[in-house]
């Protein structure tokens, strides 16, 4: 059966990028984050402890790179506008870890779109591909999220 | 707050990770809008929500990515690390019940020379529902130099 939304024509968006953004990552930011989080791991928060760590100085939580604002690629389906939105979950994968000063090029892509029957009609399915690089061309994390309309 | 290094050698499929509970409140939702930049008004305004055919404002499903994560970060230790880690959200939770971050071993293995875990986790609301299961990849130290 064809689908109503994810047309050969909608498939085109896959790998679509939006724009590359870099940002320099704040020791206070990484800070508040952990305190968002309600996290008191001693290498997200206090630099004098984490010295003594492997990792010689302080290091972001896992999902810190959420914070980093990454230019989403706005993604056209010809659902109108009066559809719904869910958050559907997020895969990571950690390379290298994220340190206050670092200068971390964030870049967003469109990894796939998919269509299923649900109970209340057609499901849309967006995987977004989210890369964080930091200024030595290393990749810190990759990030995959998928946004479900409906 | 030093946590318990576990070493590769210390755990076997089945091994619980030590849980984690959290006590997430309206007051933490606004925090995390503000740290992430999420401000969907679903996650701290009661009247947007309820519009939107909520019971209220409801946990962003990155924060519960994110006590997954402190769960898997706290078990690496300082000598480990956290390979990957992934999230589905399946059921909303709202601030002022307890939630509990859970997950056991499933594999464990030598990969690339690394000695690497894999482990089943979830959140749990007080009723015993998973609403955010999960897997995540863990690479621990050895006292083997040679594992």
């Amino acid at each position: 059966m064809a689908n109503k939304y994810v047309t050969e024509e909608a498939q085109k968006q896959i790998g679509k990028a939006g724009e590359a953004r870099t940002i320099e990552v704040e020791r206070g930011a990484i800070r508040r984050f952990a305190e968002a989080i309600g996290d008191a791991n001693p290498a997200f928060n206090s630099e004098r402890e984490a010295r003594h760590t492997r990792f010689g100085g302080m290091i972001a939580p896992p999902t810190f790179g959420r914070s980093l604002s990454a230019a989403i690629p706005d993604v056209k389906l010809d659902m109108g506008e009066s559809f719904r939105g869910l958050d559907g979950g997020s895969d990571w994968e950690y390379f290298e870890p994220i340190r206050p000063g670092d200068r971390i090029t964030v870049q967003t892509k469109i990894a796939d779109l998919r269509e299923s029957a649900g109970r209340l009609g057609p499901m849309v399915f967006i995987t977004t591909e989210t890369t964080y690089t930091n200024q030595f061309g290393q990749v810190c994390a990759i990030q995959r999220s998928t946004a479900i309309r409906y | 707050m030093a946590h318990k290094q576990f070493y590769f050698e210390d755990v076997e499929v089945g091994f619980e990770i030590p849980a984690l509970e959290k006590h997430p409140t309206t007051q933490q939702l606004v925090k995390y809008a503000g740290a992430s930049g999420d401000f969907y008004q679903i996650h701290y305004d009661k009247d947007f929500a309820l519009k939107n055919h909520l019971p209220g404002v409801i946990l962003h499903g990155a924060l519960k990515n994110a006590f997954l994560g402190q769960l898997m970060t706290d078990f690496a230790g300082d000598l480990g690390w956290l390979r990957k880690l992934s999230v589905q959200y399946r059921g909303m939770d709202q601030p002022g019940t307890p939630v509990v971050c859970k997950g056991k071993v499933v594999k464990k293995y030598v990969d690339n020379g690394k000695p690497t875990v894999d482990c089943e986790i979830w959140l749990e609301n007080s009723q015993g529902e998973k609403t955010t299961p999960g897997t995540a990849t863990v690479i621990l130290p050895s006292r083997n130099a040679t594992a």
